[in-house]
């Protein structure tokens, strides 16, 4: 999956949608994970990069992670 | 240099439910061609574009077209011996017909317009949008001009509720059941007359254009808007530039086949699944014009150089992410203002 070309974000988290004008704030593992996914990345991936740097139980990081992930489909800001 | 140039504009009505008069003034004020003397023509003593410091240079009450075409156009033509109009902005829906059709009259005393053609005009009235729809194949709702409390009775064989109850010119309310409908219908018909549009409710997100055609089939501009603050009346009170690529396709196309000449606006419904309805055209520029201009394209500006005869080449960019944000705000105006206006016909600030 990858961030839509027609989405920005802002050091701030702040997250602009070109195309339906729709605007979002981050907080700032929001931003770092939008950041890795201005590259394409599989969700294995993202885990495990979250997995290796934060300090979290793996359940727990899964379930957000997955949450997080379907928000951001859900919206329009990445695609699959 | 500027070209001295003098206009008369009309829809200086800055209330709850704006005319666009006065952010085509402002586009107009701001232009690098022209430095112009505005005429502001008003029906109401009370439209706010004429108590505005810097707006407006002399304010001229006309007649309702309601009174008569030929009333309207004689008053204009009182003006204009005073005035020396050369360029006429037209407004309001409810007038564009009498401007329409009278535009040779005006062009004849050297009143120049930039208006479509009637048939343009006439087949993108709500009441002809299926035809429109198929004709230019574009997705529209469902809709159907009413007369008569009889025609609500039979809504249900052709629509689910809820439905849209539309005026031919202005208004729209949502209605869940007949009884609504009906409520709608008498506060529409009262206003607007008949006949009263039904149309199937499509959901999704509202998204508008603001265009320009220049009657030859080319878009001079266009600048796609959501709409992200909407009043009680369905309008706009602030708006954002999108990049929507398949609404400016939409719009580009329909321009190219209809040859559409002067402004527009196109509203569509965006459905969840990416789809696009078209809901309504206005046959004039819309009030939220001013966004268009703060994110690049000054249309009034290149709607007046049309109108002269010259030749404008096409905006090729506007800036996303601009926003408008209305808001309101007391002046204090002097009770003489008014008098000026309701005895003499006139005002000049």
């Amino acid at each position: 999956m990858k961030l839509k070309s027609n989405v920005a974000i802002s050091d701030s988290g702040f997250v602009f949608d070109a195309n339906t004008g729709e605007s979002y704030s981050l907080n700032p593992i929001g931003i770092e994970i939008l950041n890795e996914l201005k590259q394409s990345k599989i969700t294995e991936d993202l885990f495990a990069y979250l997995n290796n740097k934060y300090e979290v139980a793996e359940f727990t990081l899964e379930q957000n992670l997955m949450d997080f992930l379907s928000q951001l489909k859900q919206y329009g800001i990445i695609d699959e | 240099m500027k070209t001295k140039i003098t206009i008369a504009i009309t829809g200086l009505n800055n209330t709850d439910n704006p005319g666009p008069g006065v952010p085509v003034i402002r586009g107009i004020r701001e232009s690098e061609a022209f430095d112009a003397r505005i005429i502001g023509l008003a029906y109401e003593n009370l439209e706010p574009g004429i108590y505005i410091p810097g707006i407006i240079d002399k304010t001229y009450q006309i007649p309702y077209p309601s009174a008569g075409s030929d009333e309207l156009m004689q008053r204009i033509f009182q003006i204009h011996e005073l005035e020396h109009i050369d360029v006429l902005i037209p407004n309001f829906d409810a007038e564009l017909f009498t401007f329409i059709i009278g535009k040779e009259r005006l062009a004849e005393k050297g009143i120049r317009t930039f208006l479509p053609t009637l048939q343009q005009f006439e087949e993108r009235e709500k009441t002809n949008l299926p035809e429109y729809g198929e004709k230019y194949k574009i997705k529209v709702p469902n809709s159907k001009a009413i007369t008569s409390y009889h025609d609500i009775n039979n809504l249900r064989q052709e629509f689910d509720y809820p439905l849209l109850v539309k005026g031919k010119f202005y208004d729209a309310y949502l209605a869940y059941n007949p009884e609504q409908v009906i409520n709608h219908f008498n506060k529409i018909s009262a206003k607007w007359g008949l006949p009263v549009i039904i149309q199937e409710f499509v959901k999704g997100t509202e998204v508008n254009v603001i265009a320009l055609g220049d009657g030859n089939g080319n878009t001079i501009g266009a600048v796609p808007m959501r709409k992200q603050y909407i009043t009680d009346k369905g309008k706009a009170w602030g708006g954002i530039t999108v990049s929507d690529q398949k609404m400016l396709d939409i719009t580009t196309k329909l321009i190219s086949e209809t040859k559409w000449r002067g402004g527009m606006e196109l509203e569509m419904i965006k459905t969840s699944q990416g789809d696009y309805y078209l809901i309504e055209i206005n046959p004039r520029i819309p009030a939220w014009v001013y966004l268009a201009i703060g994110a690049g394209q000054n249309m009034p500006e290149a709607l007046v150089q049309m109108a002269l005869g010259k030749e404008v080449k096409p905006f090729t960019k506007y800036d996303i992410g601009k926003m408008f944000i209305r808001y309101s705000w007391d002046m204090i105006g002097d009770i003489s203002q008014f008098e000026q206006l309701s005895i003499n016909g006139e005002l000049e600030l």
